[in-house]
């Protein structure tokens, strides 16, 4: 019987080690045996002391954390991305799981049978050796030389065995550029330099069939061209250091860095067996080894900027995402973190823009500006959370208007497929750039609000709460001004129009109940637990948006930031407003820590975890909302029906 | 007419009677005790009438694992000739494929379902057109529970005025949702398996409660 499926499921496999040294009949065998698992976000696969399951996993798409608990607190020991192996070690040494595996995001997993995957790997001396070293290094690619020769079952020290990477960071094998930046001895100076400029990278290797020659840097431009020793048609060979230093594939960190304080170098060529006679294979740079290092802003930001897959943004989100956790474990200030966090969240839209359009046949036919709205917009957006985006073009002539949309719905749908994969999830109510509706030309936009202001009901005030919080994310930043300016010429002093965007504000009241208990939800999945969103940062957003639209004040979105200019407005409600600021940052702190902690919205918290101090640190915080939900029923005359 | 009315099993041929008899037991109430079967068929055209099936491709879902091991991939050779074929004969002839006639298909088919809860997306059709084939044989339709991922997805949405509920979803627009891998889309046991990630991966959309069982599936 022919079989589809387990063709497609060896289709992907043969990619991975050591599925890749595995015959081509052996792997459709043991593909027709798979199991494919789906695991919802958060889900635990096994745990500690779990007796080993009868299969061992390969990741198919998602990422699956491997976590052991020390000390009460959850440590990530590694992180499994696709065709990653995990889970093998225990069934093969015959013992319980030393670990918990967890979906780290949604996860589609192939469960392959040990009994029908053992007799290969001991018939097959190729993947032994992968095993053996895979196990002893307790690296899940262990082309690292120094452990060969450990046994199986031989059982290493606690300590040694769960290391998260940081300590035994130097003797990780270190990473290797596969896409090596190339070009022959013949080029010119000139052109040399515009593909470097091209693939953003400070070095280029020259070579010849492939076999390295020489390589240049930056260092050599301002050297020996800047200062005009050699003209820009020059070819490349007379200012190439030369002959490359090579190493081959398996080098350690540790190795790799002394390597490069020996000879002063930046960079190592890595080649089929390590000397300069045989082909490139990879490059392996100083700046690689920093970015896989560190969990630090400027090094991620550049990682962000550099990046040349959608597969590397998401290994740079993971990053974030410890970075996120590092902040907030070590308490400093959410100012400071969500600006940080920001800043690298628009740094990855940004470059994902940058990089869809390069995918498209033609660039972009007019200026268009991409607007990241709810609470990346606001600039709160600390967790992944869902997308909201839309896409604003310029006018152009009528009968160019169905092309040019056409053209930006293409660009719209490559940016947020890509935004999916790295891990913000389709809006649920559709409001992408994607989507027709929301990718217009300005004027169109321009007629949108004008509807949405002037009749204003239930529906219209919804996207009016979510379009007023945007943030410009890439393009041309005078089309959503004047967009901006357009909004604030329809509700300058309509006082219709904030009347009903007033009861929105107040359609969730004060989230303390008569006996100054919580409200806690009372049915549905999160019956009993404490909806902040909700109930704490919904309503506090809600009133800065109304009042900072009350003001005319253009290009702040940030709740904490609007309700400080606020109090730069109106001296009178000066502490009032303070405190609303203050609040806004203690609530989402709050949803942030919860987040990270449960790997979910972090939405609903259960309160009977919470500390006494958390507890009046919530209640504070709801007593500002309450006074300024009263402010605004008073200012804007708010009629409890609408 | 009579024989309408008459006791079927006993004028039906054995390997339906088997098939029926599979119906006394109960269904589990589990979805994770319970057995699917995601299937889907490629045709000549989308007129259940004049139109044939040319493959029927399908895999089963046991403890909500897609079992690749439990499945079922048949080509049924054409009587007649019909342009449309051409391309699937190409493949079964490049790749010596085994044909069946439409009667062993179906036959197979019975046997491998047994009482499980069919799963397809835009179900009525691929179910219609099996129907029609059992009609073709002289036997009555499907006994078996079926539910579409059409449905079912559309469950997962969110109530929202702003988005349009009544739309009826492709596969391909659930894959790129779901950012599955459609390379293997248009072979009946490719788009099974696609359906059948999709079918998992709704599972855990509507499953927030942690209470979600067959019953409540069949409501969507």
């Amino acid at each position: 019987m022919k079989n589809t499926i387990a063709s497609r499921i060896a289709d992907f496999l043969k990619n991975y080690p050591p599925f890749n040294l595995l015959q081509k009949e052996d792997l459709l065998t043991i593909s027709k045996q798979v199991k494919v698992k789906y695991l919802e976000k958060g889900k635990m696969l096994f745990a500690e002391g779990d007796i080993g399951h009868k299969r061992f996993y390969v990741v198919n798409k998602g990422a699956i954390s491997l976590e052991r608990i020390n000390n009460d607190k959850r440590e990530t020991i590694d992180k499994c991305d696709e065709g990653d192996i995990f889970g093998l070690r225990p069934l093969f040494a015959k013992e319980n799981y030393l670990i918990n595996a967890i979906a780290d995001e949604e996860t589609v997993l192939y469960a392959i049978p040990i009994k029908k995957f053992k007799p290969l790997s001991e018939e097959n001396k190729e993947v032994g050796n992968f095993l053996i070293q895979s196990f002893a290094s307790n690296t899940r690619n262990p082309y690292s030389e120094a452990h060969k020769g450990k046994l199986i079952s031989d059982k290493e020290p606690e300590e040694n065995q769960f290391k998260p990477n940081n300590n035994l960071f130097e003797l990780q094998p270190a990473p290797v550029t596969r896409k090596v930046v190339m070009t022959s001895p013949e080029t010119t100076i000139k052109t040399a330099a515009q593909l470097m400029s091209s693939k953003k990278v400070g070095s280029v290797l020259v070579v010849e069939n492939n076999i390295p020659q020489g390589i240049v840097t930056d260092e050599d431009f301002r050297d020996m061209v800047a200062t005009g020793t050699f003209g820009i048609e020059t070819p490349i060979s007379k200012i190439m250091a030369s002959p490359v230093i090579c190493y081959p594939q398996g080098l350690s960190i540790a190795q790799a860095q002394l390597t490069m304080m020996k000879h002063h170098i930046n960079h190592i060529c890595i080649t089929e067996d390590g000397t300069p006679n045989t082909k490139v294979v990879g490059i392996l740079s100083e700046h690689d080894i920093m970015v896989s290092e560190g969990h630090n802003p400027s090094v991620l930001m550049k990682a962000i900027q550099r990046s040349s897959s959608t597969n590397e943004l998401k290994k740079i989100r993971h990053k974030i995402t410890l970075l996120l956790r590092g902040f907030i474990d070590s308490n400093i200030p959410l100012n400071h973190i969500s600006k940080i966090i920001f800043e690298l969240n628009d740094a990855t839209i940004k470059r994902i823009i940058e990089r869809c359009i390069k995918k498209l046949p033609a660039p972009p036919p007019c200026d268009f500006t991409w607007i990241s709205l709810g609470s990346q917009g606001r600039k709160e957006q600390l967790l992944q959370t869902d997308q909201d985006n839309a896409l604003i073009f310029e006018d152009v002539p009528p009968e160019k208007l169905e092309e040019t949309r056409a053209y930006f719905l293409e660009l719209a749908r490559k940016v947020n497929k890509r935004l999916n994969i790295i891990g913000y999830e389709y809006c649920p109510a559709e409001m992408m750039a994607k989507n027709p509706k929301y990718c217009l030309s300005l004027s169109e936009w321009k007629s949108q609000f004008t509807n949405w202001i002037i009749d204003p009901g239930n529906d219209e005030i919804l996207l009016c709460s979510i379009f007023f919080d945007f943030d410009i994310s890439y393009g041309n930043i005078k089309l959503s001004n004047e967009l901006a300016n357009h909004i604030f010429s329809l509700t300058k002093d309509n006082r219709k129009f904030y009347a009903v965007m007033g009861a929105t504000a107040l359609r969730n009241p004060s989230p303390l109940g008569f006996f100054r208990q919580f409200l806690v939800e009372e049915d549905g999945e999160n019956k009993d637990y404490f909806d902040i969103k909700k109930r704490g940062i919904t309503p506090i957003t809600d009133a800065a948006r109304l009042l900072i639209l009350y003001h005319q004040v253009k290009n702040i979105s940030n709740t904490a930031e609007r309700f400080e200019k606020l109090a730069q407005l109106e001296t009178n409600n000066k502490e009032l407003f303070l405190a609303c600021a203050y609040a806004s940052k203690v609530l989402l702190k709050f949803r942030t820590k919860h987040g990270l902690e449960n790997r979910n919205s972090g939405r609903f918290i259960d309160l009977e975890n919470l500390g006494k101090e958390e507890k009046i640190k919530l209640k504070r915080c709801f007593k500002s909302i309450r006074q300024v939900q009263e402010l605004i029923k008073y200012r804007f005359e708010v009629t409890p029906y609408i | 007419m009579l024989k309408i009315f008459k006791n079927k099993s006993e004028d039906l041929p054995e390997f339906w009677q088997n098939y029926e008899a599979k119906f006394h037991e109960k269904l589990p109430t589990e979805i994770a005790e319970t057995r699917f079967v995601v299937l889907d068929t490629e045709t000549t055209g989308f007129d259940l009438k004049k139109d044939r099936m040319l493959s029927i491709g399908a895999v089963a879902i046991n403890k909500k694992s897609i079992d690749v091991a439990d499945g079922f991939e048949e080509y049924i050779s054409q009587e007649t000739f019909n342009p449309k074929t051409v391309k699937i004969h190409g493949i079964i002839q490049n790749e010596r494929i085994e044909t069946l006639t439409e009667e062993e298909a179906v036959k197979a088919f019975l046997k491998y379902i047994g009482n499980s809860v069919l799963v397809a997306h835009h179900a009525g059709f691929d179910i219609g057109m099996i129907n029609q084939a059992l009609f073709r044989m002289g036997l009555p339709k499907l006994k078996n529970k079926v539910l579409d991922t059409v449905n079912l997805y559309r469950g997962t949405r969110i109530i929202s005025n702003l988005i349009n509920i009544e739309k009826s979803y492709s596969l391909d627009e659930i894959a790129e949702t779901y950012n599955i891998d459609i390379k293997d889309r248009h072979t009946a046991a490719g788009d099974a398996f696609i359906t059948a990630i999709a079918f998992l991966t709704i599972l855990g959309k509507l499953n927030t409660d942690r209470k979600l069982n067959l019953k409540k599936l069949f409501r969507y």
